[in-house]
Formats: C-alpha cells, sequence, structure tokens
C-alpha cells in the first residue's frame, strides 16, 4: 500500500514538473518574440533618430547613369567627390542646379567628381530636368532607393562632400551656392 | 466627315487608359516620399509623376503586374502595399497571425487558470483518496529534503 502511494505520488510530482518546465518554455517563447519586436522596433528607430550620415567613411556604392556608365564610389578613393541627391518634383533642387553645374565645370579640371543621384524620380522628367538646367556631370537613378537609405537622406536637396581619404568631410541639408560650395572645395584642394 | 471625325475622336479616347484604370493600381502602391498616403490619393508633384508613369506603361500595353514589378525594382519593394511573400517579408504576414494566435492562447490559459484555481481553493480534501494522494506526495516530497 505505501509503494502504490509512492509511486503514485511521484508520478503526480513528474506531472507538475513537466508542466512547469511546458509553462516556463511558452514564457520563454512569448517573451523571446516580444522582445525581437522590440528590437527590431529600436533598430528602426534608432536609425530615424540619426538622421543623415555626416561623419565617417562615406557608404560606397555603384550608380548606374542614365548615360548606361557605372560609377563606384570607392574608384574615386584619392579625389574629392561631390554628391548631390536630387528630383525632378522638388522645387529647391532647381535653385542649386545651375550653381552645382558651374562648380562641376570650374573644378573638375583639379580633379574634383561630381555626382548626381536622382531620388524617387521617373526616368523622362529626370532627363528632362538635366537637358533643361545642361547638367553635364554623371547623373543615376537611385535604384530601389539604396544609395539614399545608405546616406540616410531626410530629402532633396541633399549634398555631401568626400575628402580624399573617403571621408565625409561636409553635408549640407537644402539648396546649396556657388560660394558656399567652392569655399569648401578650395580649403580641402589647398590642404 | 462630321461622322468619321467623330469615330475617330471615340478611337483614340479608347488607346487611352481611364483614371479608374490608372488608380486600380496606383492604389496598390505606395511613394517614399509621401509615407503612408497611397499614390492614387497623393497630392505632390512626384505622385503625380508616378501616376503619369503608369498611364505611360498602360498605354503602351503593359500588364498591372509588370507595372507594380518595374515600381519595385525600380524604387524598392516598400512602394507596394502588399510586400511580396518572400525571404524577410513572409514576417509581415506570417507576424499578425503568430500574434493573434499566441494571444488568444494567453488569455484561453489565464481564464483556465482561473478557473481551475477557485474551487481547488475552496474545496479542502474530501475524499479519502484525495487525502491518501495528497499524504504521499507530501511524503514524497518531504523525502527531497531529508
Amino acid at each position: 500500500m505505501e509503494v502504490t502511494q509512492t509511486t503514485s505520488g511521484n508520478s503526480v510530482t513528474r506531472l507538475e514538473a513537466r508542466r512547469t518546465a511546458q509553462r516556463r518554455w511558452v514564457h520563454l517563447a512569448v517573451w523571446g518574440l516580444f522582445l525581437a519586436l522590440m528590437m527590431l522596433m529600436g533598430i528602426k528607430l534608432y536609425r530615424v533618430k540619426l538622421g543623415p550620415v555626416s561623419a565617417g567613411t562615406a557608404p560606397n556604392f555603384t550608380l548606374t547613369t542614365f548615360a548606361g556608365e557605372s560609377h563606384t564610389l570607392s574608384d574615386y578613393t584619392g579625389q574629392i567627390i561631390v554628391i548631390n541627391f536630387w528630383a525632378s518634383w522638388c522645387a529647391p533642387c532647381a535653385l542649386e542646379a545651375a550653381d552645382l553645374e558651374q562648380a562641376w565645370r570650374d573644378y573638375r579640371k583639379r580633379g574634383v567628381m561630381f555626382l548626381g543621384i536622382d531620388y524617387v524620380d521617373t526616368e523622362s522628367e529626370a532627363l528632362a530636368y538635366l537637358e533643361k538646367w545642361n547638367v553635364t556631370y554623371p547623373n543615376g537613378p537611385d535604384l530601389r532607393t539604396a544609395i539614399s537609405q545608405a546616406y540616410r537622406i531626410k530629402g532633396v536637396p541633399e549634398t555631401y562632400i568626400i575628402g580624399q581619404d573617403g571621408v565625409i568631410v561636409g553635408s549640407i541639408i537644402g539648396p546649396i551656392d556657388y560660394t558656399k560650395l567652392s569655399a569648401t572645395l578650395d580649403k580641402l584642394l589647398n590642404q | 466627315m462630321l461622322t468619321f471625325s467623330s469615330f475617330g475622336a471615340i478611337a483614340a479616347q479608347d488607346d487611352q487608359p481611364t483614371d479608374d484604370e490608372v488608380n486600380t493600381i496606383a492604389k496598390q502602391l505606395y511613394c517614399p516620399v509621401c509615407e503612408n498616403v497611397p499614390l492614387d490619393v497623393c497630392g505632390t508633384r512626384a505622385c503625380a509623376q508616378w501616376r503619369a508613369s503608369i498611364r505611360e506603361k498602360l498605354a503602351a500595353g503593359w500588364n498591372p503586374e509588370q507595372i507594380k514589378q518595374y515600381f519595385s525594382e525600380q524604387y524598392g519593394v516598400r512602394v507596394l502595399a502588399e510586400p511580396p511573400t518572400k525571404g524577410f517579408n513572409n514576417l509581415f504576414w506570417a507576424l499578425p497571425p503568430i500574434v493573434t494566435i499566441v494571444g488568444w492562447f494567453l488569455v484561453l490559459r489565464f481564464i483556465h487558470s482561473i478557473r481551475h484555481k477557485q474551487p481547488a481553493a475552496r474545496q479542502p480534501v474530501k475524499t479519502q483518496r484525495d487525502a491518501e494522494e495528497y499524504a504521499a506526495r507530501l511524503e514524497d516530497e518531504l523525502a527531497q529534503w531529508r
């Protein structure tokens, strides 16, 4: 009789232990899922809060221009590079278009490279814009918005100036003018 | 002459996609510039250009799937109202039912635990068999501490 009681007691204890373990796994899974979701949201919010890339090594990218040429940023190490994000639907972009083109014509002889990145635009409108402002430096679409996401741009226009060592030396949110751009480029070239 | 010109006009009109046809596709797209606003009701210049692009492609004989594919290749999958069911995007489809199932499971478990706890707390050990089982369990647990 005593043996039977002990056996039944053992099985009850084992059953409870198994239930406790199951409960623990369920809790662990639910909390794990919750924490994973919170982490994903946290990373996303952190990236938004960070704002545009303004320092450090410039994120590398390859731009295929409307003419079909390929330009990889890392190929221009040793040169100063001006990256301009723009769009044909963006009114402030039109304010800087002529100044950027003038700067390109003046500074390309001194080894400065200009790259125009067309953000969320339609090709026909983009080409019409480039023709209207007589833009001659390489320009291409930001396919799948990969480049603008890498630079975490807030909108257009935005301009980034990258030094000879591949490090971002300046970022301008909003339209840039010739005086401001040439002052930065002269300073970098005279270093 | 008049009859011919009016037929000509009707035929030219038929070649052009209607606003409804354009908006049916535009409704399924979101421009990254104006987040959370479907393309069919977005009033920005960028969205107007996109709608014009849809119209051009429809007129050129593209079907809605080809147009959506073009936009996702050009601007990324985030422009699609419904993310494609592949890779990491599966998570967007799987998560809501998983969260709902887990939520219901937890609610039901909670209700179950309340229902089963109350009588146990109120009713003391009644039968001889219960008393024996309880005593056996007690003995067993005490034995573990000795």
